[in-house]
């Protein structure tokens, strides 16, 4: 079905009704119970997890297939971010032509930066992309300062010359984004008993690009165009004795996920309609490194797991503080809840950073497939319990 | 005029004279054996007619056309296969795929952007894949990943996938080294079956002298980067310069 195999089109459903259905699935725990902290169904951290999906989605199809590691991919980010917004200030609060001359701009750029780094390969190719990156952070923060707001990034003013739109609304105030006429804040929420449900606009359309990009990775994942991607990652000797040139593949794919960072970059400024430079940052490339290998390289899913993962742990573990923990360890004697709440004290808050990192480490060192090798070898263990169930799953691919 | 023709290429690495004035005729539809002892240069002759040297002077002349200045992809386009030392295959992808591969390059050349196709609908491609890999008796393994293959399987896929794209001449660089008596039997009888079934042409750089005259036809024998003599197997086999060159090195 729409040109996919069916384990591929299942994959599809299964992320639409993900998506479609975060709002509940993310918040399981009832309003003002111990375990609401733990809630993730606001709009958002919902608009992260999935505006930084499709980042690690177009990640993937670089780094996964073709094993070049990029490590300036926030750097398209923050363009597509730049550009978003003087698409608000200059023509008009509707998202829809921010995202789509961030997606342009974020691939053309990604086209130079690609055609100049690509002309290396391993660890020269890393380095290339991070001082371009670097660079496009610096020249962002201070030379562009025109261009870009500088330290204080790029907002919008209540006297933008918006061509199709006013530049304040009635009120005084600077009119919010909004897809031809619905803003991008604006949200239903749904009371049921003690729990509370919220239904984000800019969360849906986030989602709605989300599922497209998804779609277009499998397109992508099993096309000839993928299978010589992954070729280049096999043996690229090989490659270029079967007469097939490796460097516009490359190109291709470094540009398709330069145009998915640009998209993911329209979005979060669409959802809030400003930019900084921090976005470019180094940190920010290593960052989606790390969802993709943290999800599972070169898998479909993989990329979108990381993502939530980790904007989960940025967003959840860092609000636990030590009133909490003493909160859950009451139960115990002074001294031993002091000891325990001392212990576990640098994982949470700041420290949210050294959870991730020791997750990180283990999952690298007994999952080197990521999240999605883990989900594979549970998955494993059930069949091998069901032995008739096993021969109809035993050809299915390693995917 | 052969169909391969290399004349008076010279190729320095610094003091060394890797190659001096070599001067090789590869007729249509032969197996031309090049041999030699250790540092006779036969590798870096085959270096410079896949593109992946360049010489410091001299002619390279393939089918007509100048091969010179072009890179080892355009070479293949050419219609020049390589089979190497250690195959080179895609070890990450299945055997299907691996064959697949070189079906897609003969078909869309060197770079297509065929993104959104999917590769199940490729019924042409997958129906080359299926045949070649029939030809080689591989099909029944073509879902396993090629890295868990055998050496002599490896051997045997890295010939397929260059047989697949039709090559006018097929380059092999000693195909047999390293192998037990019995691979190396079934590696000459392939090229043997290869040479009858498909007429073609062959280069073969080898240092066992039994697959050498067993498969053929002529001989160029190189001594220090200069070509010694070029003859039928029969006249080399006796040949004084040749038994010098190759003195306690093999028995021919």
């Amino acid at each position: 079905m729409l040109g996919l195999e069916k384990k591929d089109f299942r994959l599809l459903l299964i992320v639409i009704g993900l998506t479609m259905l975060a709002p509940f699935i993310l918040n399981p725990f009832p309003e003002g119970s111990e375990m609401a902290q733990f809630n993730a169904g606001y709009p958002d951290l919902m608009q992260r997890f999935v505006i930084f999906g499709i980042f690690a989605i177009g990640f993937n199809i670089l780094f996964g297939l073709t094993g070049y590691l990029s490590f300036g991919h926030a750097a398209f980010l923050g363009v597509g971010s730049y550009a978003a917004v003087w698409m608000f200030k200059l023509l008009s609060m509707n998202v829809l032509p921010a995202i789509i001359l961030s997606v342009i701009i974020a691939g053309l750029f990604s086209l130079l930066i690609g055609f100049i780094s690509l002309r290396r390969s391993g660890i020269y190719f890393s380095i290339l992309t991070l001082a371009f990156a670097q660079m496009s952070f610096a020249l962002a923060y201070s030379v562009l300062t025109p261009i870009t707001g500088g330290e204080t990034g790029l907002q919008l003013a209540l006297d933008d010359p918006r061509i199709f739109g006013v530049a304040q609304t009635a009120s005084g105030n600077i009119p919010v984004p909004a897809i031809f006429g619905l803003e991008m804040r604006a949200s239903y929420e749904l009371a049921l008993g003690s729990w509370l449900f919220t239904f984000n606009a800019g969360y849906y359309l986030a989602a709605l690009f989300l599922i497209l990009s998804f779609y277009l990775a499998i397109r992508i994942f099993r096309s000839p165009f993928g299978m010589m991607l992954r070729a280049i990652k096999s043996n690229q000797t090989r490659m270029s004795y079967t007469g097939l040139n490796a460097r516009p593949y490359t190109l291709a794919a470094f540009v398709i996920s330069g145009m998915y960072a640009g998209l993911a970059g329209g979005l979060m400024a669409s959802m809030d309609p400003l930019a900084g430079a921090e976005r470019m940052q180094w940190t920010a490339s290593g960052e989606v490194v790390l969802m993709t290998i943290l999800g599972g390289a070169g898998t479909l899913i993989g990329p979108v797991l990381g993502a939530g993962m980790i904007k989960y742990f940025e967003n959840i573990f860092s609000k636990i503080n030590d009133t909490i923990l003493h909160g859950w360890f009451a139960f115990l004697p002074d001294g031993l809840e002091n000891f325990v709440v001392a212990i576990i004290h640098p994982f949470i808050g700041k420290g949210w950073h050294l959870t991730l990192g020791l997750v990180f480490m283990l999952v690298v060192i007994f999952l080197p497939g990521g999240l999605v090798q883990g989900g594979q070898k549970i998955a494993a263990m059930f069949r091998r319990k069901q032995p008739e169930d096993a021969q109809s799953k035993a050809t299915e691919p390693a995917e | 005029m052969g169909i391969l023709e290399v004349k008076g290429i010279n190729k320095r690495f610094g003091g060394l004279q890797a190659l001096g004035d070599v001067n090789l005729s590869v007729a249509e539809n032969t197996t031309h054996a090049i041999i030699g002892p250790n540092g006779a240069g036969k590798s870096t002759l085959l270096n410079v007619l896949v593109g992946k040297l360049i010489p410091d002077s001299g002619s390279v002349m393939f089918d007509g056309q100048s091969v010179l200045g072009r890179k080892p992809h355009e070479i293949n386009q050419m219609g020049i296969s390589r089979v190497f030392q250690t195959p080179e295959i895609f070890s990450d992808l299945s055997v299907f795929e691996n064959v697949m591969i070189p079906c897609f390059a003969k078909r869309d050349g060197a770079f297509r952007m065929h993104a959104i196709e999917s590769i199940f609908a490729e019924k042409g491609i997958q129906q080359q894949a299926d045949e070649i890999l029939n030809d080689v008796n591989m099909l029944e393994k073509k879902d396993m990943t090629a890295s868990s293959l055998s050496r002599g399987d490896k051997r045997r896929l890295e010939m397929a996938m260059c047989l697949v794209q039709d090559p006018k001449l097929l380059l092999l660089d000693e195909p047999t080294a390293g192998m037990a008596r019995a691979d190396t039997e079934n590696t000459i009888n392939l090229l043997k079956e290869i040479r009858a079934q498909r007429g073609i042409t062959m280069a073969i750089i080898e240092h066992d002298m039994n697959v050498v005259f067993s498969l053929a036809e002529r001989i160029t024998v190189l001594a220090q980067g200069m070509p010694l003599v070029e003859d039928t197997p029969d006249n080399i086999k006796g040949h004084p310069k040749v038994r010098e060159a190759y003195l306690g090195e093999a028995q021919v």
